[in-house]
Parts: structure tokens; sequence; C-alpha cells
């Protein structure tokens, strides 16, 4: 297990180490600020921050020095003329997801954003450029549209270590595309999934993956919690096939975790459908399948089971070897040191929260 | 020449930040000698394309503008530019 946690809040990045067999908090940055992903990069161990000032628009800094010392960098901005819809101006109104362009391309960032750009750094994030072919594709303007949020948002981004110009990306809402050549190309990669709030179920695009994550040992094997179920792939995407449970709980929610050494170990986070979005009858569970989704278990032990409205985000459930950790929407932080069989709380009066990732 | 003055807000990103006379003779000539000032200011107060941030109203002498998208609305020498964020959130 990596002993280090780094939460994205409502109301700043705070990280947790963990020392003499406790969560302990090591640092707390930018207070009273949304930070939509705290991200580290683990091939150089910089700390990156992804602020939403509402007033003051989104904002991006890192840390060299595990967040003692932040440095503003120019957030990712769209280009002058570029345009969501015909007549509306598109500008970055959220960062919804970073990841490293992995160990081949030291100096490559991506970065997703809301509405719907996503964004490519060659210089470690000294500067970013919009990735001018997606936001190009011919289904974007009439085909994407918003999904939790106003506009289309990018909140996954999948590259694959074997090839790092192979990347799969999440859309909320459009679905899931891969590029195989870093990004000059795209395929549009739906068939098999559902999207049963379109009047065309079956619409080439409009999906909504709430969160698409690969197996690290084998990337060709994708999970997605989806608006409409849970959904896996083991061809790379090209097919996906509904493993949720028809009746629950393991069906609706918004983070799916894999297990590092398990290609068909995985985590879903419940909440009770789309209509209500609480604690599936006020108790929080984590559900975990160790069969590619054949069958899952509900893990309840430490979990509160009454008078819960919690639910987790899509950034929000993280694994790194046995270990798991999920913050919630109401600002609770529990930790797993069993692959979800016992659980701890960390904390119960966080902020909400948006993101957890396991660092160094 | 008119003078801009800053929200306490922005002192939180700009903590030198001040009144300032600008020689500009539009908006957006005022923000973008603000910018040499306090350089990164401009992209607190405006988006990418030049916008109002949403969030964000500019008052000169008392009267909030009108033209949150070119920042076309007129000001005098004596005139002072008001840089203030909208209440809203929790």
């Amino acid at each position: 297990m990596q002993k280090t946690i780094l939460l994205g809040t409502r109301k700043g990045l705070i990280a947790y180490h963990f020392e003499k067999n406790k969560w302990k908090v090591e640092n707390l940055s930018f207070e009273g600020a949304p930070v939509s992903i705290a991200y580290a990069d683990p091939r150089n161990d910089t700390w990156w921050a992804c602020l939403d000032y509402g007033h003051w628009g989104v904002k991006l800094h890192r840390s060299a020095d595990r967040g003692k010392n932040w440095e503003e960098i120019t957030a990712p901005a769209y280009p002058e003329g570029e345009e969501i819809k015909d007549g509306v101006p598109a500008a970055t109104r959220y960062i919804w997801a970073m990841a490293h362009g992995g160990k081949n391309y030291l100096s490559r960032l991506w970065v997703g954003t809301d509405p719907g750009g996503l964004f490519l750094s060659e210089d470690e994030g000294n500067s970013f450029q919009l990735v001018e072919s997606l936001w190009k594709h011919p289904t974007r303007k009439e085909g994407w549209f918003g999904g939790g949020r106003d506009q289309p948002g990018i909140h996954s981004i999948v590259v694959d270590p074997r090839n790092e110009d192979r990347i799969h990306i999440g859309i909320s809402c459009a679905g899931v595309f891969e590029t195989t050549d870093a990004g000059n190309t795209w395929e549009i990669r739906n068939k098999g999934m559902r999207a049963e709030f379109l009047p065309d179920p079956d619409a080439e695009t409009g999906y909504d993956p709430h969160i698409l994550v690969a197996a690290p040992t084998n990337p060709d094997i994708l999970w997605q919690q989806n608006h409409c179920g849970i959904f896996r792939s083991t061809d790379g995407a090209r097919n996906w096939i509904d493993v949720g449970e028809p009746e629950g709980p393991a069906k609706f929610g918004f983070a799916i975790a894999v297990a590092e050494d398990d290609a068909d170990q995985a985590w879903v986070a419940p909440a009770d459908s789309d209509m209500t979005r609480t604690a599936i009858k006020g108790a929080i569970c984590i559900c975990r399948t160790d069969d590619g989704g054949k069958t899952w278990k509900a893990l309840r032990k430490g979990l509160p089971q009454e008078n819960c409205f919690d639910i987790v985000y899509r950034h929000a459930l993280a694994t790194s070897g046995d270990a798991l950790a999920f913050g919630t929407t109401t600002g609770n932080f529990f930790f797993s040191p069993d692959r979800g069989e016992n659980w701890q709380t960390i904390n119960n009066y966080l902020p909400m929260v948006y993101s957890v990732q396991f660092v160094a | 020449m008119p003078t801009v003055k800053f929200t306490y807000a922005l002192r939180r990103f700009f903590p030198g930040l001040k009144d300032t006379p600008s020689k500009g003779n539009t908006l957006k000539e005022v923000l973008k000698e603000i910018e040499t000032t306090y350089p990164g200011i401009r992209s607190y107060i405006l988006d990418e394309q030049g916008s109002l941030r949403r969030h964000v109203n500019i008052f000169i002498d008392g009267t909030l503008i009108n033209d949150r998208t070119k920042l076309n609305d007129s000001f005098n020498d004596h005139s002072e530019i008001y840089i203030i964020q909208a209440l809203s959130g929790g």
C-alpha cells in the first residue's frame, strides 16, 4: 500500500500520511477553495491541484515538495473563437481529469475539461494545447451534452502503459473514445452500452460512463460505472457487457476501482438510482466482485448502516495493494486495509470529497 | 486618468493589490494595463474568450457595466472602475 492519500475537496486539498498505524493530516493547501482534482504524478512526485474558484475561474497549481510550496501554471484555455455550440463561446469551466503520459513521454500530461475539451501538454504542464481532432469530432456539437454538469465533460483519461499513444477517454455525456495515435484520430467505443435516458437508446453517442478505468494487469480489460449499469470490456473497449446486478445494490453509482493485481476484481460504491442519488436505504456499502462481475458481494463491516445520505463521487474511490479508501459527498472518509472486508473511519467532518488518490 | 479599485477578495491571490491609475481608453485596455502590473490577474477577471467571469462585476462610477462580453462601456478621466465579486455560494 502506498502511504499517502491525496484528497480533492470542496474546501481544499488535504494530504493524509500513514504512520504508526494511523492516518494523519500531512498537508492542507488552498483552504476554502474547491479542488476538483488533486493529482500526484507518480513519475516525478509532482502534486497538482485543479482549482475551481467559482468567481475567479479555473486555476492550476503544482508543487514539487509535497504541498509545502505551490506554483500557479496557466490553466488549459480554449483558443479564441472556439465554441461549445454555435454562438456559445468555449471557456474552461472545470478540470475533471488529469493523467500523466507514461514512462516514454516524461513531459506529457493530459487534462480533461468541461465543456468537453481534452488538453495535452508536452512540456511537463508549463503549457497546454487543445486536442483539436477530438474537439472537431463530427459528433461533438450535436451528439454530446451535459450530464451531471451543464456541458459535456471529460472525466476519464486512461493511458495504455504498453502503448502510451493509445488512450481511452470517458465523456459525460458522449461515451468512450479511443485514440491509438496520441490523439490525432479517434474511434467511438460505445458498442454494448445503454443510454436509457435517450430517445434512441442505441445512439452513436450520448452515453454516460460516469468513470472509466483499466485493469493494471491487463489494460484491455476496462471497467466503467455507467449511468445505466456497470460495464466491462475484455477487448479494449470494442464491446461492452453490463455486469451489474439488475436489482442492485451493484448497479447505479459513480465510482469504480480495479485491483492492481487482478483484472477480475473490482469495487463500486452503489447509490440509490439517478432519481434520489443517496445511500441505498440509508446505509453505506461498497460492492466487490472477484470474478469479473459475475457475482458481487456487499461489504458493510465498519461502515455506518443507518441515517446516511452519502454517495461517492466518480474520482473518490481508490485502491493500492490490499487497501481501499473512499470519501463521500457529506465529508466522510473511510479506509479498508483488506480489500473492503473491514472498514475504519478516518474522518467524519471533511468537506464534500471530489477525488481520492493513493500516492507514494 | 481613471482609477481601478479592486475587491479585497483578490488580495488573497495578489497581496500587493492597491488602487491603480490607468491610461487605458477602454475597459479592455485598462485590464491589459493592470495585467502588466499584476501578472495573471486578467485570468481571474475575464475568461480566455475575454468575457467577464460570471461571478465578477465591474462598476464604473457606481453603475454596473452593461457589456460583459465586449466590455464596451465608456468612462472618463475621473472615473472609478471598481472590480468586485458577486456574492454566491457557501
